[in-house]
């Protein structure tokens, strides 16, 4: 057995250790040349809905609140066309033990790991998801593990990022802090090798299908409350498992055609592996930086085939500018008294411009919230920023530079939801499933077709421009 | 010199400059990846030397004794005004005296 604990021996190691650290073995979903069997992987690795459910509500996890934010709606109407201005409504996901929706992820990853027999789990993550694994590890009575990218190199640290790693602590896990590099990879792989834990993927299948729940719960709600089915759902986008798990769970319990939206913030321009960008971005989740690149190769995550497949289910993509986001977050706090974290109110900011698109009548849901606290919260981030020279002011966020400055609107019509060209989306995501191939058969067609969902004419028409023939 | 039992943080070059990932950008490839750890001291050791520590989920790690009690440092920033200003736009707005 090769011990070797290098940098490249370990990678080389990588799907061994994949394989004993998650307890599913992903070749045997594998179909020709580049499909794999998302379904079947999706049904034998997780639970039947009722009984996540109930798992869930055993765990503190589940049920949370729907409100209806009627004085963010009344000001969106004040801009509206006559007639137009949807009934804004919130999914309040930080009621859930450890403030955030992860918390559906992690109670099924958790109860997967108990009941395979690990002693502990391990997560990967700077952010919500920590906390969560940490929460529920707790309750399952397993050790946890928690490995984050947080310093650069100069030793600072992201506030929203140390105050997850207190969080994480609080609920007894152990912390490991790195620096600013995806060779946070090489660690977690040692770290798995080494503890003989579970892999809690953010991206396992029991990750993405916990989220289900709340996809079902928002119709629930939303019934209940108004005696209608939500028109629009909108989902914050970054890895894509919020997306794809609440769009499965909308679909379990209705075929109504609600529009399923993501949105991300916009920080184009920051690389997310630069040291020197690391502290230059105010939201460590829940941005382009991970949006797009995950929604084009969704197998880029730390298990083999991901779980989160956004593009399979996604009707609209939109993104904000951050000055839009922590404007919307404090709109929340004076009109709603409602003091959440900014990264979960993307989708809010979003929803303020789209409602405005909508009937009055029509109902906009958006599926989230997080907690807030020192070092996460909306202040905390724009005085972060202002010390690390950005600038920030009022004017038109259309205008905002990530990494230079933060807009905030001096119009409240300024704050405007900007579409992403979702078929420039699908022939990037075809173009990287289709890198190292020169002919496709019929199930891979099929495969991306459903990956993009998209028609097959759709899938023929880029591969010729790619000179990829398939067979008839 | 801290004591063995003493809750410390520790700190180790996990791959230097010249070992790491192809494909960084230039800023994150000339600095070496950190790595941060906290746990109890298993044998006396002054602060800047070598250490061991079992961490709380009992794993060995060793690297230099960095701080004896870590704490939290986070909080809220520095004041900024803009926050007060947004409140200010959007209550007046709703009640409809925008243009005072």
């Amino acid at each position: 057995m090769n011990n070797s604990m290098d940098y490249q021996s370990v990678l080389s190691r990588r799907n061994t250790i994949m394989k004993n650290s998650i307890g599913i073995d992903y070749e045997v979903y594998e179909i020709d040349n580049i499909a794999f069997d998302y379904e079947r992987m999706m049904l034998e690795n997780s639970y039947p809905f009722e009984l996540v459910k109930s798992i869930q509500m055993d765990h503190g996890v589940g049920k949370t609140p729907l409100k209806e934010l009627k004085n963010l709606t009344a000001l969106a109407r004040k801009i509206a066309p006559i007639g137009y201005g949807a009934r804004i409504f919130i999914k309040d996901e930080a009621l859930n033990d450890s403030g955030s929706f992860k918390a559906r992820r992690a109670s099924m990853a958790c109860f997967q790991a108990k009941k395979l027999g690990y002693k502990g789990v391990i997560a990967a993550t700077s952010g919500n998801y920590g906390a969560a694994v940490a929460s529920q590890a707790a309750k399952y009575g397993l050790k946890c593990i928690v490995v984050q990218e947080c310093y650069d190199s100069s030793g600072i640290g992201q506030p929203e990022i140390i105050e997850k790693a207190r969080a994480c602590e609080a609920y007894g896990a152990e912390v490991v802090q790195l620096s600013v590099g995806p060779e946070l990879f090489y660690v977690f792989l040692k770290l798995l090798e080494e503890t003989g834990y579970f892999n809690a993927s953010l991206y396992s299948p029991y990750g993405v299908s916990g989220i289900e729940t709340l996809g079902s719960e928002i119709i629930e709600d939303t019934l209940k409350q108004t005696g209608k089915y939500p028109n629009k759902v909108i989902v914050t986008n970054a890895g894509g498992g919020n997306l794809t798990g609440t769009a499965r769970g909308i679909r379990k319990i209705t075929k109504q055609p609600i529009e399923i939206i993501g949105a991300s913030v916009n920080l184009t321009g920051l690389h997310m592996a630069s040291d020197h960008d690391f502290n230059r971005k105010s939201f460590t989740t829940g941005h382009t930086g991970f949006g797009i690149p995950y929604m084009t190769y969704p197998d880029r995550s730390d298990v083999p085939r991901s779980a989160a497949r956004p593009l399979r289910y996604i009707d609209r993509y939109v993104t904000m500018r951050q000055g839009e986001v922590f404007f919307m977050t404090e709109a929340l706090v004076a009109l709603e008294g409602i003091e959440r974290g900014p990264a979960g109110n993307i989708s809010l900011a979003a929803a303020f411009s789209i409602a405005q698109e909508m009937p009055s009548e029509q109902i906009i849901v958006v599926q989230e919230t997080e907690y807030t606290g020192a070092g996460k919260h909306h202040q905390a981030q724009l005085a972060f920023a202002r010390s690390n020279g950005i600038d920030i002011f009022f004017g038109n966020p259309a205008d905002e530079v990530p990494g230079k400055n933060i807009i905030l609107p001096s119009d409240i019509s300024l704050i405007k939801a900007v579409d992403i060209d979702l078929d420039k989306i699908r022939i990037s995501t075809i173009k990287n499933l289709c890198k190292s191939e020169k002919t496709l058969t019929v199930n891979d067609l099929v495969f991306l077709s459903e990956e993009t969902k998209s028609s097959l004419d759709f899938v023929k028409n880029v591969l010729k421009t790619l000179k990829i023939s398939w067979e008839e | 010199m801290i004591l063995k039992g003493s809750w410390v943080q520790i700190h180790k070059i996990v791959l230097t400059s010249t070992e790491r990932a192809t494909q960084l950008p230039e800023e994150t490839k000339k600095v070496p990846l950190e790595m941060w750890t906290k746990g109890f001291l298993l044998a006396d050791c002054d602060l800047g030397q070598t250490a061991k520590i079992e961490t709380l989920t009992g794993r060995h790690e060793t690297g230099t004794l960095l701080t004896v009690n870590p704490y939290y440092k986070h909080h809220y920033g520095e004041f900024v005004g803009e926050i007060l200003t947004i409140d200010k736009m959007v209550k007046s707005l709703l009640a409809g005296d925008s243009n005072e």
